[in-house]
């Protein structure tokens, strides 16, 4: 079957995008460079569509996909050959999907929320620029292609988050997600590097090949995976590299909700699952896996608690649900893992883009304090936001539900060690129900705690994004993790779970799971209502019974100052101490002041030569013409044994 | 009979040339006029003709005597060129002392 895809069209057309609006956008009027930018994702959206329908249309799927094309060969070095090429299957088309669709609205969004910025064609050609290299991640044949997306991916996120770059705490935000990246790609790298020493290809349909033999088992297919545990765990934000994620909400509020939520940080779980074999042939590697993700989806959620920033409450909501989704790779559920990226990209936008018209409405304020009654001055974002923290906390028939349901059931499978992945994802669950409620409580509830005059609700261009994400989180989990998975399964190779022939009162084991589930959100909704709505001076009276707690919890765990003392003052203090003063000024600016010194004191001396007297100069020239005349003239060989013999018989023997 | 028949040995022309450049040094590392020194140059370059000659002379070639036209036009040349920046220097300096035309000095 020979299929016409253009696959170059879906990277290439955002790069258009941004070739354009990136040189000429100061020139451009705002018109053009609004047309511009949104052509770009809405042409790569149609492609990508136009792509699905023509394969779900298609009677044979299974056969027409993976389809691979190549653009030609980048390195031949050796046995090493690595080309410039694509890959389309079930899991890069589900991919590109959420990026390009999510990507589309938020770039409408973007229209509205950044009207009225200087840098409005500087944004667009980011956010354009982004979309290319995101592309490219998820289109990647091999894994050194990924590696190129991946780091542009890096790139850009750098350079919007530092989007407000006057702001110091917004470049320094910016330098931080960089740095901190830079430590997981390190990892990512070295995998590379044992791939390719060990497996001779990094194509991901040869390293799947390669590993069908049986022999490979541990040793260093652990250590590969772990290495891209690694990169995953720093492009996604899971511990102990998730810091750099809160900080990235400096960042404008549309580029929170598509790089730093929806897409971006999602590529460390799309990796893993793009790259499941290894894991697959790696039990540690995967149960490291696991407990990374369930540990920072518990951690990142105690932390959501009490912070009262309406962005940062996101972000690390966000974290959280990341550690959900490496918890599903961990337990080799990769479909259900990638459901829950789907749907969370839904929701997460959805919220982050609904807590961007709140503070696109409220001026500029993100304190969640100082909001409070909301819900008349703005309904519609009151309404698609309570969507989002339904579909978010799980209830039944958001999008929410049936991605947490599909992972926590698939965790509860795993023998025991799966029941502990289980009781924590469950006990996340509450906790996320609690802090999104009590966001919700706190920004659209009660009575009003700061001055709401001018109060307007947003554009046009900014709610239709809003409601279409409302929809999609309403309806998005209805596909159903099995058909999902159905679909996926030729990427992925999902485990068969195994029922279990268990039942209560005439209900699956899981159904009760998921009743268990839905009631533990519903418990954390009543908490957060007692403690936000019919006690608002509880929370207060709580955090002063137990300041310790409280403290450790505001202060996010003082990750921030551990890895502060640990990390950054040694580096510091070497730098400035042993690099800066020993091996600077002392090692480098020493030698250099010998040298000088040297020079000088030559010069003194050789200076008494140069008297300006002609003829000095000219009694030099002759006794050097006289020397020279001496050299040739005088036999030396014939000379000199005569002279020795002399100076021989002088000294009497 | 004829002058040249009874030949004047090699060696003296080339004692004669080595005796003239060797004026020609001396005067001019001693001598503080600038003309002096001039004109010591002008009694080396006499010098080395000689030794051209001669060895022209000796070994039949016309090369030698080729050359020594050459210098004799150099030294033309260098002689109109030099003298006139000697007369630029003494209207300038009042002097032609070399040791006190040192201003380049630093």
């Amino acid at each position: 079957m020979n299929l016409f895809l253009h696959l170059w069209m879906i990277s290439l057309l955002p790069l258009v995008g941004f070739l354009i609006n990136g040189i000429l956008g100061r020139r451009l009027p705002k018109w053009g460079v609004t047309t511009v930018a949104l052509l770009a994702p809405l042409a790569a959206f149609g492609v990508v569509l136009e792509l699905a329908l023509s394969l779900f249309g298609a009677i044979p799927t299974a056969a027409a996909l993976p389809h691979v094309e190549t653009f030609g060969s980048w390195i031949n070095a050796g046995a090493l050959h690595v080309d410039f090429s694509f890959v389309l299957d079930q899991l890069s088309l589900v991919m590109l999907l959420v990026v390009t669709g999510v990507g589309l609205l938020i770039h409408v969004y973007s229209v509205g929320y950044m009207s009225d910025d200087e840098g409005y064609a500087r944004y667009f050609s980011y956010l354009n620029l982004f979309l290319f290299f995101m592309t490219v991640l998820v289109l990647a044949g091999n894994a050194l292609v990924m590696f190129v997306g991946w780091e542009g991916v890096g790139l850009v996120s750098y350079l919007l988050i530092g989007f407000y770059f006057q702001k110091k705490s917004a470049a320094d935000a910016g330098k931080k997600a960089f740095i901190v990246n830079r430590i997981g790609d390190f990892g990512f790298l070295i995998a590379l590097f044992l791939l390719i020493a060990n497996f001779g290809t990094l194509t991901f349909t040869g390293i799947a090949t390669k590993l069908a033999y049986p022999g490979w088992q541990g040793g260093v297919v652990t250590v590969i995976a772990l290495c891209l545990l690694l990169g995953a765990a720093g492009k996604s934000a899971q511990l102990p590299l998730y810091i750099w994620l809160p900080d990235a909400m400096e960042g404008p509020t549309p580029v929170s909700a598509l790089i730093h939520a929806a897409t971006m940080v999602t590529a460390g779980v799309y990796m893993i699952a793009r790259l499941h074999p290894l894991f697959d042939r790696s039990p540690f590697a995967l149960g490291a896996v696991a407990i990374v993700g369930a540990a920072t989806a518990l951690f990142a959620a105690t932390i959501g608690l009490v912070q009262n920033d309406i962005k940062r409450v996101l972000a690390y909501s966000t974290i959280s649900q990341l550690g959900y989704m490496f918890m599903a790779c961990g337990v080799a559920a990769y479909s259900a893992g990638i459901f829950h990226l789907v749907t969370h990209a839904f929701f997460k936008a959805l919220l982050f883009l609904a807590a961007g018209s709140v503070i696109h409405g409220l001026g500029g304020e993100q304190d969640l304090r100082k909001m409070g009654g909301l819900w008349r001055k703005l309904p519609v974002t009151f309404a698609v936001t309570t969507v989002g923290v339904l579909a978010i906390a799980g209830f039944f028939p958001f999008a929410g539900f049936f991605s947490k349901d599909a992972i926590l059931y698939a965790a509860f499978m795993q023998g025991a060690g799966g029941k502990v992945l289980w009781f924590v994802g469950l006990l996340t669950a509450l906790l996320t129900s609690f802090y999104m409620f009590r966001l919700w409580y706190l920004a659209f509830m009660g009575k009003p705690r700061g001055e709401q005059e001018h109060v307007h609700e947003s554009p046009l261009t900014m709610l239709v994004p809003l409601v279409i994400l409302a929809l999609l989180s309403i309806g998005g989990g209805w596909i159903g993790v099995e058909r999902f998975g159905a679909f996926l399964a030729p990427s992925v190779r999902a485990r068969v779970a195994v029922s279990v022939p268990f039942t209560l009162f005439h209900l699956s084991l899981e159904q009760i799971l998921s009743i268990v589930a839905v009631l533990v959100a519903l418990e954390g909704w009543a908490i957060a209502d007692k403690y936000y709505r019919r006690q608002p001076a509880r929370p207060a009276e709580l955090a002063a019974a137990l300041p310790g707690g409280y403290k450790l919890l505001a202060g996010k765990y003082f990750v921030d100052e551990f890895y502060g003392a640990a990390v950054v003052k040694p580096l510091f203090g070497f730098s400035k101490y042993i690099l800066g003063w020993v091996v600077d000024v002392g090692i480098l600016g020493g030698a250099a002041w010998l040298l000088g010194c040297i020079a000088t004191f030559a010069g003194a001396i050789l200076q008494r030569w140069q008297s300006g007297n002609l003829r000095s100069y000219a009694a030099w020239l002759a006794a050097g013409a006289a020397v020279l005349l001496l050299f040739v003239l005088v036999p030396w060989n014939a000379v000199c044994p005569l002279a020795i013999n002399f100076i021989w018989k002088m000294a009497g023997h | 009979m004829n002058l040249f028949a009874q030949e004047v040995p090699l060696s003296w022309y080339l004692l004669l040339s080595a005796a003239l450049f060797s004026l020609g040094v001396v005067g001019f590392l001693i001598k503080r006029n600038l003309i002096t020194i001039f004109m010591s140059i002008e009694l080396m370059l006499n010098g080395v003709n000689l030794s051209f000659v001669t060895f022209a002379h000796q070994w039949h070639q016309v090369k030698g005597q080729i050359f020594v036209f050459f210098v004799m036009m150099v030294a033309a040349a260098e002689a109109a060129v030099g003298l006139a920046i000697i007369i630029a220097i003494f209207r300038a300096r009042a002097t032609l002392a070399v040791d006190r035309i040192d201003r380049m000095k630093l």
